[in-house]
């Protein structure tokens, strides 16, 4: 394999955020970022093999018609590539056993967590947290803080205390299926990220817990730190126009996203090349 | 064989929908019910195994950690009535959609034509036991029984084994496709009886010249050349009731209008279409000359104009006005959905960047009988908004801007204007993108979704009033997911070259579609029995004109044909091949082989005579009010920042995703805590470019009571105010209109039609009077002219309404300026002129008066300020800008306050006025083309040196203190608040909706 990073992000059947998706991963200085149509992945054209770093955007795949991305799983896991008899989840399956990145923001997020990629506490591809309805019932867009832990695994994360991410939901409220599943997300510090208040403390309390998550839970990486999923959305803020605020305030002019992109391409770069 | 799946949430898992329709059912019809729990029911109907329906039910169906299910047995418990709603056959069910794709790819087997999953919702409620309070909340809450239908059972009327029975609501239709002749060789009334009958909203003239028409020599001898006779057959008559009907032909703005004023002076106009909206594009086009930007106008689906070397700039507004009134949640989703296909199938094909949005309706907190037919404005608002949330958010489409109006009469007929912006490339294929031509011998190619009966009679049904026999499949539910993934493909289609044209299908369906795109060969021959079908029954006049949605119709080269046909089967979009471009000079339609329709193309489009209408202009005596100045001019503040048409919208922004595409960089809301109020939106549509879009608007029909020449004039300076405001250049901006009126055509039905018209012909005077004086292009629009209402002896007619929607451009996004006020010390100066200008103020509203004296606009003086601004926006002296709306002065000083979190000092002794006036006069007036602006304290002279000569009054400064300090002209303080009071005034109304 050259020396180049190689970034992708699946789009198609109603992902929304794949260009800025792919813009970040190039800014964070990916050398390869294409957007792939899940048509060209089943039709064999494509292979995730041939990537580093897997993009699952933002978006509402099939409407969110049967929960957000319950169909969307659906058909990673039955959809056949043309002339095989593997599926989508197969490639998945093999790119995640290759050490290499996957990160899904917003509706990335929940296709993760429901197909079980996330947090994969057993190891398998269980099941076992999930993001239902925000308590407020409805979607919401609203900048939110998040609290970083700085003991997490998670290579996205690698040196972040804080970050300032909108959230754009409404189906973020991430619950576990068990007390025991939370205590060992925050054992093993693989709940990465967290709403925050003003102090930078995780909160319960609306709006800036925007959802009613658990534990304040806003994003959640695997035990080998390389698959990370988060609600809010880091592509939506890599440059200061993209903040809120930037007409009132001193920002710098590259923005907090954009950070998580640039972890994950060193990180290609130092162990994966 | 049928199954139920019932899913639900587990014990503790708290159900966030069911409290939240608890919440809303005591909000909307007052019962305050102890718990609502929801389930999700899908009927599955299909030759599958039982272990296959369990995977589905396991798997996509449903989500293990919070979700439980059961097959053909309840999960219902612990409740006292349930209620369960489904659609009724035949309605766009999209989750229904998902599931059965879920299942076939589990199944690896596609459904057969009459197989299918169905959804339903049961919402279990406790705390009630009347049945006929149930029946109330299904009717007026839950379900619209237009499309949807509902089942009541009390908890021990449940079956504990098998739950609510199976029912499948397919549709069955055991009619065979046929073709009727009409025979038209009959009376006046004979022909008008058929028009009626059929919903088909031709006049006697239009049946008149289509009676003629059909019974000439010469077109009998062509008709049975190919089989036809001296009869129209129903295909045909379809066919011209669409093609001539007032929504797709526009009549009223083509007529010739016999206007006379108010001194008598009379003048013909031969079509206000032509003579205002052209011809003000026109004379400002040879104006501009070379520096004119304007590259697509009038003729495609949408405006197209320059934005860079590389791009241009694609604009469109619609209404849905209609649907949104029978189905507020469907005709507002489709309203959105369909005008994102006008901004994609422009020219060549473009890329959506935003949507913006506009609703005016009664107030929601209505405490008054509506008369029948017509649903609670809470009711229309929950169900547009949430219509244009779901419409938009899913698509990927960022809302930017838009407002809500307030004003009764809307209960009469709610207005929902969709607007959509796209960019394409100026050159594809070394060819202008904004340029299209279908060839003789292109196939005419449909994609996108299935043919059913629904939309069929939109576009005459909404050429109409609101009546009682207004058709039930006017209501269609667009499915955003089903048009992405077909706008996917058309992007790689259109990349590779594989047609020549395209259009959307929209009102009309394939009936406008190929008769427009055939006006460029010069005929065409359809195979209506080639149209995949939702279900079969369908007769093939109802193929032609169902509004099906998510449609485009395409010119393919016989040449790239089977690319094009295996490009679309990968991507999973349906494409079928359904005849060819011919320049036969004959709308040819066949069915089976045999001919169906047999119109000439001339006929069918040129064919429609020219309307006739009487305007006569008599200004409505109107007197200013006499009242004394109100003791406390800081509650006169509060109430005014608290008015439906003035307080925080946040709560409806918040829901629509304003950021996808990372291209937003003024957002609706700003300032400090993310919550003041934008004047207009910035958009960065190329990630790696700082040049923007600037999208805004103006609205006014409270103007309209007294004049519409001043409404329209006011719209206009609005929208650009607003578009200056954020730092949008005035020298690259265009104006798009649409028109909704109340019926201006006089009749027994609207006697004061000539009244009416004339309004119109006032506001179309207004229209090329400014853009014309501010320099603005018209680049698209479209008018509504039947929004009334009318059963009995009732009728609701919406004040004449025009939205002014704004495009241009930006040069450096990084220059765009926000309003909230951003340090203290910084100076306060207003820009422009205060007069006694509160005819149709929100002040007035408020005082439960008119006026008279409605504000006018001086173009000459506002262009040089927008200009001179823009330049100090580009200098970088101005910290905050915003401009002055509804509620005037007072209103725009305490938003820019509690935006920026910051008190303000000012003194009404420096505002520069006209002539003597009260304090609460300056502090409301409505006058136009004003803006307030922060500037900080180093920056001054440059500032002042800008405006030298010019309106411009240094009226205080910014302050850390949160209070707004208004000192009157006597030097009193007239206003004092706190900054959190005004704020909290201006949140309440509309926070909980």
């Amino acid at each position: 394999m050259s020396k180049t990073v190689k970034a992708m992000v699946i789009a198609g059947n109603g992902t929304n955020c794949e260009r800025e998706v792919a813009f970040a991963c190039r800014q964070a200085g990916a050398e390869v970022s294409e957007i792939v149509h899940i048509a060209e992945l089943l039709a064999g054209r494509v292979k995730l093999e041939d990537y580093h770093l897997l993009n699952l955007a933002g978006g509402f795949l099939d409407g969110d018609d049967l929960g957000s991305a319950k169909a969307g799983a659906n058909r990673l896991l039955y959809a056949r590539v043309a002339d095989s008899e593997q599926t989508i989840a197969d490639q998945l399956k093999q790119f995640v056993a290759d050490g290499k990145l996957v990160m899904g923001v917003c509706n990335g997020f929940q296709l993760m967590v429901k197909m079980g990629l996330l947090p994969a506490l057993a190891g398998n591809q269980q099941q076992s947290c999930s993001l239902t309805i925000n308590d407020g019932g409805r979607f919401e867009d609203r900048w939110t803080w998040l609290k970083v832990n700085p003991e997490s695994a998670c290579v996205f994360t690698r040196g972040l205390e804080k970050l300032y991410l909108p959230v754009r939901h409404g189906e973020g409220k991430f619950v576990a299926d068990s007390r025991e599943t939370l205590q060992r997300l925050e054992e093993q510090h693989l709940s990465v990220v967290k709403y925050a208040d003003a102090d930078g403390q995780p909160t319960m309390v609306y709006p800036d817990n925007p959802n009613g998550s658990l534990a304040a839970i806003a994003g959640v990486c695997d035990p080998s730190g390389r698959l990370f999923g988060l609600m809010p959305h880091p592509e939506a803020y890599l440059h200061r126009t993209h903040h809120p605020r930037w007409t009132r305030e001193d920002l710098p002019e590259e923005g907090m996203g954009l950070w998580l992109y640039r972890n994950a391409v060193n990180f290609i770069r130092e162990e994966l090349l | 064989m049928a199954w139920r799946i019932v899913v639900g949430l587990k014990d503790g898992v708290k159900d966030a929908r069911g409290e939240r329709v608890r919440r809303e059912i005591s909000e909307h019809l007052g019962y305050r019910l102890e718990k609502v729990q929801t389930l999700d029911v899908y009927t599955v109907a299909a030759d599958l195994s039982d272990a296959e329906v369990e995977l589905a039910a396991r798997g996509p169906f449903s989500d293990p950690v919070i979700q439980d299910v059961a097959i053909n047995r309840p999960l219902a418990g612990g409740f006292d009535m349930l209620i369960e709603v489904g659609f009724r056959p035949g309605v766009t069910d999209n989750t229904g959609r998902t599931a059965k794709e879920a299942i076939q790819y589990i199944t690896g087997r596609p459904f057969k034509i009459n197989e299918g999953v169905y959804t339903s919702t049961q919402y279990l409620l406790t705390g009630l036991t009347d049945k006929t309070v149930a029946e109330r909340i299904a009717k007026d809450f839950l379900a619209n029984g237009l499309i949807q239908r509902w089942t009541i059972l009390a908890a021990d009327e449940l079956d504990p084994q098998v739950g609510v029975p199976v029912t499948v609501p397919r549709v069955v239709s055991d009619s065979s496709p046929t073709v009727r002749g009409i025979n038209l060789q009959i009376s006046d009334r004979g022909l008008l009886d058929i028009s009626r009958v059929g919903m088909l909203a031709l006049n006697l003239e239009e049946m008149q010249k289509i009676q003629r028409h059909i019974a000439d020599p010469q077109v009998v001898v062509e008709r049975e050349k190919v089989g036809l006779g001296a009869e129209l057959t129903d295909v045909e008559l379809e066919a011209l009731a669409q093609t001539w009907s007032e929504h797709c032909k526009h009549k009223i703005f083509s007529a010739k209008i016999e206007y006379e004023d108010e001194n008598g002076n009379k003048e013909t106009i031969d079509s206000l279409f032509k003579t205002y909206i052209v011809g003000a594009t026109r004379d400002i086009r040879e104006k501009m000359g070379d520096k004119d930007f304007c590259l697509s106008v009038f003729k495609d689906n949408a405006g197209v104009i320059e934005f860079t070397d590389d791009w241009s700039l694609v604009f469109k507004v619609e209404t849905h006005n209609s649907p949104s009134a029978l189905d507020p949640y469907g005709g507002a989703l489709t309203g959105i959905v369909g005008v994102n296909r006008d901004g994609v199938g422009t020219g060549m094909g473009a890329r959506l960047i935003f949507n913006t949005d506009v609703f005016c309706f009664a107030s929601p907190f209505l405490e008054k009988e509506l008369p029948p037919r017509l649903l609670h404005p809470r009711r229309i608002f929950e169900g547009v908004v949430e219509g244009v949330e779901h419409g938009g958010n899913k698509s990927g489409i960022p809302t930017i801007n838009g407002s809500l109006v307030f004003d009764e009469r809307f209960a009469g007929k709610p207005l929902v204007y969709c607007g959509t912006a796209a960019i394409m490339p100026r050159l594809l294929h070394g060819k202008p993108c904004h340029e299209k031509k279908v060839q003789v011998g292109d196939h005419i190619v449909m994609t996108g979704g299935l043919i059913g009966k629904d939309g069929i009679h939109g576009a005459t049904f909404s050429s109409e009033e609101l009546h009682e026999g207004s058709p039930v499949t006017a209501v269609q539910i667009g499915d955003p997911i089903t048009q992405r993934k077909m706008f996917d493909f058309l992007t790689i289609a259109r990349d590779r070259g594989l047609y020549n044209s395209f259009t959307d299908n929209g009102a009309g369906g394939l009936s406008s579609s190929v008769g427009e795109m055939a006006e460029d060969t010069g005929g065409c021959e359809l195979h209506l029995d080639r149209a995949p079908l939702k279900y079969s029954g369908l007769h093939p006049w109802e193929i032609l004109i169902s509004e099906a949605q998510e449609r485009m119709t395409l010119a393919v080269p016989a040449e790239n044909l089977a690319e094009f046909i295996s490009l679309a089967k990968e991507m999973d979009v349906v494409a079928t091949d359904l005849g060819q471009f011919t320049d036969s000079g004959y709308f040819h339609c066949l069915f089976e082989g045999k001919t169906v329709s047999y119109l000439s193309m001339k006929f069918l489009h040129e064919g429609v005579p020219q309307m006739v209408l009487p305007a006569k202009w008599q200004p409505q005596a109107r007197v200013e009010p006499v009242f004394s100045q109100p003791q406390d001019l800081t509650a006169e503040l509060r109430k005014l920042l608290g008015r439906l048409n003035i307080c925080s919208k946040e709560s409806v922004v918040r829901r629509y995703d304003h950021e996808v595409q990372a291209g937003t960089v003024i957002k609706p809301l700003v300032g400090v805590a993310n919550d003041g109020p934008s004047d207009a939106a910035v958009f960065r549509p190329l990630l790696d470019s700082f040049v923007g879009v600037v999208v805004s608007h103006g609205i006014c029909p409270s103007y309209s009571d007294i004049d519409t020449y001043h409404m329209m004039a006011c719209a206009i300076d609005e929208g650009l105010r607003n578009f200056v405001a954020v730092g949008g250049n005035i020298d690259h901006v265009a104006g798009l209109d649409n028109f909704c009126w109340c019926d201006p055509v006089k009749s027994d039905k609207t006697p004061d039609g000539e009244y009416k018209a004339a309004q119109l012909v006032r506001a179309n005077k207004a229209l090329y009077d400014y853009c014309v004086a501010f320099g603005v292009p018209l680049i698209s629009g479209k008018d509504s002219m039947k929004n009334d209402y009318q059963i009995g002896d009732t009728k609701i007619s919406i004040p004449p309404t025009v939205l002014f929607s704004v495009i241009g451009k930006i040069e450096d996004a990084r220059k765009a300026v926000s309003m909230d006020v951003k340090r203290p010390g910084d100076l306060v100066y207003l820009l422009g002129d205060t007069c006694d200008e509160l005819g149709g103020s929100e002040y007035y509203a408020g005082q439960g008066e008119l006026g008279s004296k409605v504000p006018q606009v001086d173009a000459e003086t506002a262009l040089l300020r927008y200009r001179t601004l823009h330049q100090a926006q580009q200098q970088g002296v101005i910290a905050s800008c915003h401009d002055l709306s509804d509620g005037g002065l007072g209103v725009a000083l305490a938003e820019k306050a509690f935006a920026g979190g910051y008190g303000m000092r000012v003194a009404l002794a420096d505002v520069a006025v006209d002539a003597e006036m009260r304090d609460d006069k300056i502090l409301f007036s409505e006058s136009q083309s004003r803006l307030l602006v922060t500037v900080k304290p180093v920056d001054q002279t440059g500032f002042e040196s800008l405006f030298r000569g010019q309106s411009c009054q240094l009226l205080g400064k910014v302050v850390a203190e949160p209070l707004l300090s208004i000192t009157g002209q006597a030097g009193d303080s007239v206003i004092s608040a706190p900054i959190d009071q005004l704020k909290e005034a201006w949140q309440a109304p509309l926070r909980e909706m």
